[in-house]
């Protein structure tokens, strides 16, 4: 067993006190919106969570590219990584978004564009994991999952826009809103500094688990290796 | 010498058309004898039509608006069960390492796979239409909608062969091509499923041309990314 690097220790410890300070932040120290009163701090980590998630999925996409113009099994064990940390996060994001969704639009869910795209990427990696829980043949594996994560990856902006005939609901605090959209509102200065943290924080913990799941699979790719050579 | 080689090969080479033909041709002379796929698919459509009018309980009202729908449910399901055994049986006799072997552009078996399955597709949807408009009492014999089901039937056959040769591949085989393609095929399906509706309801060109667009951007994207990534699932 190889000991964790420091980096990694310090990234640890780093994401456990940003955590801490960032909870602190969005929950107490950041002021309360006028209209939709507490709930409106979920806004921090449900964003944040987005953006983990889809730096996995860019990340897996980027992978899957390198892996199948060099066939390294480094790049493989990257892809992994991305799309199971960017799978938990959107999840994440998705659960958050229906917490905040029940009491500003009166339902837990909405067949609106932005989640149901949500919810097709999420899915489309889930069966990503699925095709490889399937193949036995590493190599083969890796391969398979390069192309099922790029081909995945183009469906997502299609599917935003073949649901985009229905104006979007969902608020874009960051930019133009669509003008159906409910429940958005302006951040304060102080608003601004919570969210800009909360995405820090959940950047760098997103960060910090990507390198502990690379390890393990350098770790899993290890193991296999030597039981392969016991055998032969 | 190896110029030699070369060029001996070059000649050896069957043409693309002629090597995609040949592939074509073998799908539909196996179907032609075996009657396997299509009976599959059609008993299978017949059977969701007639399942989903009764669980559903439609009126003649709702009818109207859900059949493009439904129609575009049963292509895709049926599409499912001719996919995965078109694939299973070059595997399962070892016919796809044969074509594999064959001294022929590896694409020109992919567009051949793709093309017999568009084939039977279209078979099970020309069968089916006429079905479906007698038992929902709608007139579905219209050029615009003949036009939306050539291009989701496109989309999906190109996605659903790629996806077939990849999990004839894996344990779990039948299993996972739905679930693999459904996700990736979700935005064709959406687009082509609302574009029937509006053309049975009669709605103006201006409504039904974007979801039409957005099946020609999505065929076109993933016919060329078959094309590119075919190699990588059937290299060895």
């Amino acid at each position: 067993m190889e000991p964790r690097p420091v980096a990694l220790k310090v990234l640890d410890w780093l994401s456990v006190i940003l955590l801490l300070i960032a909870s602190y932040l969005t929950l107490f120290w950041a002021p309360t919106e006028a209209v939709m009163g507490n709930v409106q701090r979920v806004f921090y980590f449900h964003v944040a969570a987005g953006w983990v998630g889809m730096i996995g999925f860019l990340l897996a996409v980027f992978s899957g590219i390198m892996y199948l113009i060099k066939s390294d099994m480094k790049w493989d064990i990257i892809g992994l990584a991305g799309i199971e940390v960017g799978l938990v996060f959107s999840l994440i994001n998705i659960v958050t978004g229906a917490i905040w969704a029940r009491p500003i639009w009166n339902t837990w869910w909405t067949w609106d564009p932005r989640l149901v795209t949500a919810t097709v990427m999420e899915l489309v990696y889930v069966a990503y994991l699925m095709l490889r829980q399937g193949i036995e043949d590493p190599e083969r594996r890796a391969r398979f999952g390069a192309i099922y994560a790029i081909l995945g990856f183009v469906s997502v902006p299609l599917s935003f826009l073949s649901i985009r005939i229905w104006r979007t609901i969902h608020p874009v605090v960051i930019g133009s809103n669509d003008p159906g959209a409910e429940g958005t509102f302006d951040m304060t200065a102080d608003m601004q500094t919570a969210f800009f943290f909360s995405l820090f924080t959940f950047t760098v913990f997103g960060v910090a688990l990507l390198w502990h799941r690379i390890r393990i699979g350098r770790l899993q790719d290890k193991v296999e290796r030597k039981k392969m050579e016991l055998m032969s | 010498m190896l110029e030699q080689v070369e060029q001996t090969r070059i000649k050896v080479q069957t043409s693309f058309w002629k090597a995609m033909w040949a592939v074509v041709w073998k799908d539909l002379a196996a179907e032609r004898r075996s009657r396997e796929m299509l009976s599959a698919m059609l008993t299978f459509s017949l059977l969701v039509v007639i399942i989903f009018n009764f669980s559903l309980d439609l009126n003649p009202s709702i009818q109207r608006e859900v059949t493009g729908g439904l129609l575009w449910v049963t292509f895709t399901f049926a599409g499912t069960l001719g996919l995965n055994r078109s694939m299973a049986i070059e595997k399962d006799r070892g016919c796809l390492d044969g074509l594999l072997l064959a001294p022929v552009d590896r694409s020109a078996v992919y567009f051949g796979k793709v093309i017999g399955n568009l084939i039977f597709m279209f078979v099970v949807e020309v069968i089916v239409l006429p079905i479906f408009s007698i038992f929902y009492n709608v007139n579905l014999f219209n050029w615009g909608l003949l036009a939306v089901i050539f291009l989701g039937s496109i989309g999906y056959v190109v996605v659903g062969t790629l996806f077939s040769t990849m999990t004839v591949q894996t344990r779990s085989r039948d299993m996972l091509l739905p679930i693999i393609t459904f996700p990736v095929v979700f935005p064709l399906i959406v687009a082509a499923a609302r574009a029937t509706t509006f053309i049975l309801q009669g709605q103006p060109m201006d409504l039904i041309w974007p979801s039409i667009n957005l099946m020609i951007a999505f065929d076109a994207i993933y016919a060329a990314g078959a094309y590119l990534l075919f190699d990588f699932v059937v290299e060895e």
